[in-house]
């Protein structure tokens, strides 16, 4: 599978996550996050930098549990509850965020 | 966070994890890692065990550069972070690989009930210790 942006093609796994992580861009984020219907605020994007950051130091996309509690630790309280996070990514906070992110599907989630 | 044992209606058993092969030579080190990661999202009980030449799975310091393949020596340290807290390296297969304690990754965990301080993951036993605590074990996982 493949998604296109602006007459360029990317390669993706057939649940639509990024097949290399290089290919990423903001506008790419943009565009993945435009074709669930979702348009990203900075409160998205404070979860998407999150994550790549969570990957450049651990090699790995968080579950959701994991990326629940570091959210907590580094934002607050209010921002690290499955209620705030849910709220932002409906289709699961780890799983919808770190397409965004353009890193694979977290480890721990099936 | 729900307790392991409060889980509604679900059994948790004692996984024990226990990697024997060096960390890029073959699969085998970063696929074990995953599925204990897995198995701990899963809030089951887990453990994990480093002898032979899996000892130096979490040597400090590793650069796979010159391989081309990923270096995930980094993601053991997301261990803590996913409630892993038993982390058991045999101390007879670093001493003859002439590998010291100082050498491995300082693994850390943070204790929730202890104002979020930092405690080890690892503790080295010896052959004897670590016969124990495969004994407990509801479920043995080799890699």
């Amino acid at each position: 599978m493949s998604i296109e942006i602006e007459g360029k093609s990317y390669e993706t796994d057939e649940e639509g996550y990024l097949a290399n992580l290089s290919d990423w861009s903001h506008e790419l984020a943009e565009a993945m996050a435009r074709m669930d219907g979702c348009d990203l605020t900075d409160n998205h994007w404070e979860v998407v930098n999150f994550l790549r950051e969570y990957y450049e130091e651990y090699q790995i996309a968080p579950a959701v549990r994991v990326l629940t509690k570091a959210i907590g630790k580094r934002l607050g309280k209010d921002k690290g509850n499955s209620k705030y996070l849910y709220e932002l990514f409906p289709y699961g906070p780890a799983k919808q965020a770190c397409k965004y992110a353009g890193l694979p599907k977290p480890t721990g989630c099936v | 966070m729900s307790e392991p044992d409060s889980q509604a209606g679900g059994t948790v058993k004692k996984f024990l994890y226990i990697n024997r092969r060096a960390p890029h030579g073959s699969n085998y080190a970063q696929e074990g890692l995953e599925v204990a990661l897995i198995g701990a999202a899963f809030d089951q009980d887990v453990a994990m065990a480093f002898l032979d030449d899996g000892v130096f799975q979490l040597k400090s310091n590793q650069d796979t550069a010159e391989i081309g393949t990923k270096n995930f020596s980094a993601t053991y340290r997301a261990l803590g972070d996913y409630d892993v807290k038993k982390v058991y390296v045999e101390r007879e297969s670093l001493e003859s690989r002439g590998i010291g304690e100082d050498e491995l990754m300082p693994l850390v965990y943070e204790d929730e009930d202890d104002d979020w301080e930092e405690k080890p993951l690892i503790s080295v036993v010896d052959e004897a210790e670590l016969r124990e605590i495969i004994d407990q074990a509801d479920v043995i996982l080799n890699f």
